[in-house]
Formats: structure tokens, sequence, C-alpha cells
């Protein structure tokens, strides 16, 4: 029986690609060059550096929040107790409170499970339920965890209403029944102004608090960190994932990523962090194996750029 | 030319050793993982984005290894330190700048013929890599655009089921990511795709035809 041998597959158009060791030479010094090359770039991040410098705004820390925006504060306090923020309705990693973002009907988000528990009624007791020598704190505490689930739920959301009503004021918020809402959350925006907030929603008290989640859950949980941000020209829809502080370049490598969330059907969904990420990791796939895809592989050839690049080639080797 | 030969562990008398030895020695064809010479027809500029993106990437290396000495916070607190966090910050954004010209070029060269798809590869797997990293230090500076940055990205993490593995809130999680995970996955791609790139050679002109065999 007689073997065939079956040359190697090339796409349609393609003249088999010759093997670049078999090409003439010339002298071509690579180390000189990465020397060069080296100099050069230690050269320009140093002047860039030196005229540029890079930005470094402090960060927002509970006490800068407090004196900054208190009525914020204590609308995010009541909030948590309330259980009507941000974090206390994510879903996981968080908690149950919500099924999450779906990718094409599949729940990601709910299937990573609710692996890093945050209870948003503990980022205001906790703190509280450290203050020591308080009578006020400690009566409050003890009122509220006497009551029912109901009835913190109503005291919260009656206070909450409450405040809205007086724009955010809790000195203008008309008497109702709040139970001990307005003290607590009185007693956590004095401790915030004291800078007594600092570090205690950090790893659980451990004195090497180096996970922020519950402190930056509960600052984003207020509005002051997105108005910050949003000043800034920072906001989700001012491209504000691939920016930074200052006039800074910040990552524009990210500006595909960040284009989605400007433009719909991203913009107007609910699922939009999910899809946004499918799409990018679809394309993500696709520029890995470019060079197995029919058409998207052929572009080069269509679009002579090469015969720039190449051009001192082809002018010596006039195409047949 | 190529590579040379390969042994199995039998050829080389059960030796390990020896036959590591020819693994290693048999990635790259002899005289070509450091050549004096290179074809005629790499003759363009678009050449020097390769080397300039691996310089780049060897000053990022350079001034984040001297805000380690410092610690985290030390840029914060020191003129010094605050000169080297620029100096990291714009090499940076020059190896971006580099490194994405490069893939440009490589693509307009469709430089992934002639057995060439792992180099592309890579090469795409070192980019998407360095911007995992770079965010991650984004994350790591203990400032106003760690706050903001990690409230947003949360969302797009946890959206997709991993957030309580790669918890961007956790600032001391993201800076071991930043110092130690992420480099190595962009050092060891980077050293894979260079070692491609000299087993393989640099891809010849498209349609280019036999090589005429002329000496250098």
């Amino acid at each position: 029986m007689a073997t065939i041998t079956r040359p190697p597959r090339q796409h349609r158009g393609a003249r088999p690609v010759a093997d670049s060791h078999d090409f003439p030479t010339r002298r071509y010094d690579l180390v000189k060059e990465f020397v060069i090359a080296l100099a050069v770039m230690a050269l320009l991040t140093t002047v860039l550096a030196a005229v540029f410098s890079s930005p470094d705004e402090n960060a927002i820390t509970m006490r800068s929040w407090a004196a900054a925006d208190p009525d914020d504060v204590v609308a995010t306090a009541t909030g948590e107790l309330a259980g009507t923020t941000t974090s206390a309705t994510y879903g996981a990693p968080y908690n149950h409170a919500s099924e999450g973002q779906t990718l094409l009907g599949i729940p990601l988000q709910k299937w990573g499970g609710a692996r890093i528990p945050v209870d948003s009624q503990d980022l205001v007791l906790q703190p509280l339920a450290g203050v020591s020598g308080d009578p006020a704190v400690t009566k409050a505490l003890a009122a509220w965890k006497g009551a029912s689930a109901t009835q913190q739920a109503a005291w919260s959301a009656a206070y909450a209403d409450a405040l809205a009503k007086a724009g955010g004021d809790p000195a203008k918020v008309a008497n109702g029944d709040f139970g001990p809402v307005p003290g607590m959350t009185a007693e956590f925006l004095a401790l915030a102004r004291s800078g007594g907030l600092e570090g205690t929603l950090t790893a659980s008290g451990n004195f090497y608090g180096g996970d922020q989640t519950r402190s930056v859950l509960l600052l984003s949980d207020g509005a002051y960190l997105e108005d910050r941000a949003v000043a800034q020209q920072l906001g989700g829809d001012q491209w504000g994932m691939m920016n930074e502080t200052g006039n800074y370049p910040g990552q524009p490598w990210m500006w595909l990523y960040t284009f989605w969330y400007q433009v719909k059907p991203f913009s107007t969904s609910a699922n939009a962090d999910a899809q946004v990420w499918g799409l990018m990791m679809v394309l993500t796939l696709g520029l890995l194996f470019l060079p197995f895809i029919p058409g998207l592989r052929s572009i080069p050839r269509w679009v002579p750029v090469h015969r720039l690049i190449w051009r001192d080639y082809y002018r010596s080797h006039p195409r047949e | 030319m190529s590579a040379a030969p390969q042994v199995s562990p039998a050829e080389t008398g059960g030796s390990w050793t020896a036959w590591l030895r020819s693994k290693i020695t048999g990635l790259v064809p002899a005289g070509q993982a450091l050549p004096d010479r290179q074809p005629a027809y790499v003759a363009s500029w678009i050449y020097v984005f390769g080397v300039l993106t691996l310089a780049a990437l060897v000053v990022v290396i350079g001034s984040g290894l001297a805000l380690a000495v410092g610690g985290s916070a030390w840029w914060h607190t020191s003129s010094l330190g605050h000169f080297v966090n620029s100096m990291h910050l714009w090499s940076v954004e020059l190896f971006f700048a580099v490194m994405v010209i490069h893939l440009w070029g490589k693509f307009w060269m469709a430089a992934w013929r002639g057995k060439r798809g792992l180099t592309w590869m890579t090469g795409v797997v070192a980019f998407v890599a360095s911007i995992g990293t770079a965010f991650t230090g984004y994350l790591s500076q203990s400032n106003f655009d760690s706050q903001w940055i990690s409230a947003e990205a949360k969302d797009g993490i946890n959206s997709i089921g991993v957030g309580a593995w790669f918890n961007v809130l956790n600032p001391g999680q993201m800076l071991l990511w930043h110092v130690v995970l992420l480099p190595l996955v962009v050092g060891v791609i980077a050293v894979w795709h260079v070692v491609l790139v000299r087993r393989h050679g640099v891809v010849p002109p498209l349609d280019a035809g036999p090589p005429e065999r002329s000496g250098g």
C-alpha cells in the first residue's frame, strides 16, 4: 500500500511559510539593542516621573466622611439598620438578599455563593457595641436587641422616610415612632467624627486589619464616595474604571472594557457587569485564538500594512 | 535550521539530568539563543517595540522592587518614595504603550504563520496578565483611587461569581496578587514568549518565496 504524505495545512491563498533560519542574514546586535532600549525607557520614565509625578489623593476616612457630609453618615447608618442599602440587598458574595446578576440566564453570581458574609446591621451595631461608658448607647442597643425584627424594620424604615422628608437633616426630622434608631445613628455619627470608627470594621477586629471589605462596603453605601468620584469625572458612566484622579492617563488599556458600559444595551441593563465580562471574555478568546479563525487571520493579507513593514524586502523581491 | 535532537530518558541511560539538559538545549536551535545575525528582512522600526516592551518591563520590575523595599505606605510619606512611585506609574504607561504597538505590528505581519501560533498566544496571555497586574496595582495604592476603583470593580468581579476568591475590596490580598502571583505569571509567560521567538525565528514576509540561501 502506498503511503500518502499530506502536506502541511495552509489556508487558501497562502504559501507555505519558509524557515526563517534559511533566509539571507545581516548583522544584528540584540544585546546592544536591548541595552539602548533599556536606557531609553529608563530615561523616559525618569523624565515623565520628574515632570508629571503621580496622583495620590488621600483615602476617605470615616472621620473625614463625617466631617464633610454628616447627614450622609446618618442616612447610611439608618439604611444599614433598615436593610435597604446597596450592600444589604446585594446578594453573593455578601448575603442571600438577591439573586444577583445573570449571564444569558445563568446565575453565575449566585453560584459563587455568599462566601464573604456581611450583615449590614452589623456595620453599625458592631462599632456601637464597642463603645464603653456611654449609658445612652448601651440603652439604645438594648432597646434595639430587645425588639422583634419586624419592629426593628418598622423603626428604621420610618426614620429613613422621615430623614428623606427633612432633606436628610436629623435636626429637622418630625416626631415619630423611631425607637432607638435616631439615638443609635447619632452615636454612630459621633463615633465617626471622633475617629473611633477607623479600623473597627476591618477583618472582624483583627489587629492587622488588611481586609477592608466591610469598610468599603459601608463607605460605598453612602453617597459621599460616589459624589467625590463623579466630581472628578470618575463615575461609572464617565469612563471611571479606567481613569484616576487628576490629569493622569490612568488605565487606557481598559478602554474597551469601560466602553461597553457607556453604550446600550449595557448602559441600561440590570445585568451589565455580567454581560460586559462575558463579552470581554469572548473577545479575549477571539484575540487569543485569532491565528486559527478563518477570515480574521487573513485581514493582514488583505490590508497591505505589511508592504510598509517589509518594503525593502518587497522592493528587492517583487511579487510573482 | 532545526532544533537539537530530542532524546528520551531511556536514550540517556536513564539519566534525568541528561534528559533535562537535552530538553533545555533543544528549546532553541544552536546559535539562535543570542544570534549576532538576523534575516535580512528584519529591517523596520516596528521590530524595536518588542525589545522596548522587555526593557520597559525591566524598569517596571525595578521600580516595583524599590517600592517594595520601602513598604506599601512608604510612598505616601516620603518624597523619594513618591518619586519612585511616579517612576513605577510611568514605566507601566510606557510598557503598555510599546506593548500595544508591538501587538499591532505582529498582527499586521500575521506573525503567527509558520507554527508560530503559540508565540502569538503567549503574547496575548502576557498582555492580559499585565492588565490584571496593573489593575491590582491600582487597588493597592491605599488612597482615594483605590477606594473608588475597588468599589466600582467589585460589581464586575462579583457578577461572574469569583469575587470571593479575588476580593478587590481586600487590599492585602490584592497587594500580594500584585507583587507576587501576577508578576510571576507575566515573567514566566514573557520568558516563554521570548524562547518561542528565538526557537522559530522572526516570521518571514507574507508570501515570501523560498529562501535564496545566499548566505549573510
